[in-house]
């Protein structure tokens, strides 16, 4: 047997240690989906009633269907989440593969305070600058559009992707630009031609991260500079199954599980890019 | 020289667009942000000069309180998450069989849409019908069912709870990259003289992993410090104004009662405050990242 493998061989005692452990820690991770998908189960009713039973009985799928009637223009809340995320992705790409690039390759004066300044930028989140940013779009007059979304959600999202594409691309060798351009290419034509092509799994890992980030962090820009709802984003829109009365909770679980599904999925299908992003923007350059 | 010019010119080209952009979002309402910390603005029309008021109005007993209570969140909810999420790391990286899919479980906190968690969470903390106060009650541990929210000190952990949830996964997540930095080499050497799994970890692992956890808890002091949505859904910063931090406290103003000046001065602080983080945290991985090479 080789060294890697026995050094790696856990008694019994250990073994059972670090399953009880990984078990306490998911159960932190999981309990609130757990208990969110089994009231999605559940009668209101039944929610609605002492004592206290944790799995449902007569449970049924019953919400999932009723949510569309109680909200009818749920479907809209997705899709403009999806939207709002997808336009963000793009602007962020746009501006983000660019400036990682020339971070990444040139060395000029103010170059290294440059990048210092972006990534204060993700010191400051966007509720601290509310005030201007609400003056801003007023006057720009995106007040009330899907814009004073997707505005200042790209803002927010650009310095972490131009970090981890820098990181990226500064593993690309220096020498294929050299080539390049000692072959009479222009700077243009080597980034386009020679870099993007080979960064393209870095691009894909600041696609993702900005989507999901842009999915997650609808909330705050959604509820103070948008008030219509044709174009409220699946948090804000989830707030229609808090009633007068009382929150219909079964139909807000079943709906949250909705809104998320595509995410999800989305998540477990890329998540080998996600973990490799991560680890790219941890190892220090 | 020409070919050095011309690369630099090159190079501004492609950072324009996102300077520009970061220039007229961000850069530009910090500095409005300050301007108007020193007005009257409101709804209003007109807009009068009136000096420092508004920071002479927030010095007061209430405000000492809510700048006092944010450092006390922030810093229970980042011990906590560094904790946990360290912890979390640690299990993970052991190569025990079903690992990729304990790390892809971990990611969902993170990645669902907050608010949809934080609702999750405001189920669960119900007092009447909530899965926590329910269990409590069955298992014998309380009389009566606890409203974790209608209280001014078990909202203010309930909020911290949530906020540590949501930030975990990040932190492990980092820190089981990091972990997997270490040389493997190392561990041999380790084994081959003998060194048992226990003292491996304490002698190899954890040394080599301060710096990542320095780095870690600097950027979640950070990100906790900014945190609204929780709050905000959970509590608007009530009972009582026991869970108002500074950031809930400057919104409340601002978009809630329209006193934008006075909200303006209040986000100032708040930037203040963001900034001595800021230079710390430079500062930090600075010298860690020198410490490294040499």
């Amino acid at each position: 047997m080789n060294q890697p493998a026995m050094i790696n061989r856990y008694r019994w005692y250990e073994l059972a240690g670090i399953y009880a452990g990984i078990f306490v820690f998911l159960s932190f991770i999981l309990s609130p989906f757990v208990e969110g998908f089994l009231v999605s189960l559940k009668p209101l009713g039944l929610l609605f009633s002492s004592p206290y039973r944790f799995l449902p009985e007569n449970g049924s799928f019953e919400a999932y269907r009723t949510m569309w009637v109680s909200v009818p223009g749920f479907a809209r809340y997705i899709f403009n989440s999806f939207f709002i995320s997808t336009i963000v992705t793009a602007v962020v790409l746009v501006l983000v593969v660019p400036s990682a690039y020339a971070f990444a390759r040139f060395k000029f004066r103010g170059s290294g305070a440059l990048l210092a300044a972006f990534l204060a930028v993700n010191m400051f989140s966007g509720a601290v600058l509310l005030i201007p940013l609400f003056r801003l779009m007023r006057s720009l007059g995106v007040l009330n559009t899907y814009f004073a979304m997707i505005v200042p959600g790209v803002a927010f999202l650009i310095p972490s992707g131009i970090w981890l594409l820098r990181t990226y691309m500064m593993r690309i060798p220096r020498e294929l630009d050299e080539a390049a351009f000692v072959d009479g290419a222009s700077h243009f034509y080597t980034l386009r031609r020679v870099i993007l092509p080979i960064a393209m799994p870095g691009i894909t890992v600041v696609a993702i991260t900005t989507f999901i980030g842009s999915y997650a962090q609808q909330f705050i820009f959604a509820l103070t500079f948008n008030s219509k709802t044709e174009y409220m984003p699946l948090p804000i829109g989830l707030y229609a199954y808090f009633g007068r009365q009382e929150v219909i909770w079964n139909e807000l679980m079943a709906a949250s599980f909705v809104g998320i599904a595509p995410a999800v999925i989305l998540i477990f299908l890329m998540q080998r890019y996600l973990v490799a992003g991560l680890t790219a923007g941890a190892v220090k350059q | 020289m020409s070919v050095r010019r011309s690369t630099v010119i090159f190079a501004w080209i492609l950072l324009f667009p996102a300077v520009l952009y970061v220039t007229v979002i961000v850069a530009y309402p910090l500095v409005d942000t300050f301007i108007l910390s020193f007005t009257d603005a409101s709804l209003k029309k007109t807009t009068n000069w009136v000096g420092t008021a508004n920071y002479d109005k927030i010095f007061n007993a209430t405000f000492a309180e809510v700048i006092a209570r944010t450092f006390v969140w922030t810093a229970f909810s980042v011990t906590i998450k560094m904790i946990i999420g360290t912890f979390g790391a640690v299990m993970l990286n052991a190569a025990v069989p079903g690992r990729a899919l304990f790390r892809v479980l971990t990611m969902p906190p993170w990645i669902v849409p907050m608010a949809i968690g934080i609702f999750m969470w405001g189920w669960m903390y119900n007092g009447q019908f909530g899965m926590i106060s329910g269990m409590l009650q069955n298992s014998g541990l309380v009389d009566g069912p606890v409203a974790f929210l209608a209280h001014g000190s078990t909202a203010f952990w309930a909020t911290i709870i949530t906020d540590v949830w949501i930030g975990v996964p990040l932190v492990t997540l980092y820190m089981l990259a990091s972990m997997q930095a270490i040389p493997q080499d190392l561990y041999e050497a380790a084994w081959t003289d003998g060194a048992g799994r226990f003292y491996r970890f304490r002698r190899i692992t954890l040394p080599l992993l301060v710096p990542s956890m320095i780095t870690m808890s600097m950027l979640s002091l950070i990100a906790t410090f900014n945190s609204f949505d929780i709050i905000w859904i959970l509590t608007q910063g009530g009972p009582n104004g026991d869970t108002t931090t500074m950031i809930i406290d400057t919104y409340r103003t601002a978009i809630g009662s329209k006193k934008y000046g006075e909200g303006a001065a209040r986000a100032v602080l708040i930037c203040i405050f963001l900034s001595i983080f800021c230079i710390a945290y430079f500062r930090v991985t600075h010298r860690l990242a020198s410490g490294e090479s040499r």
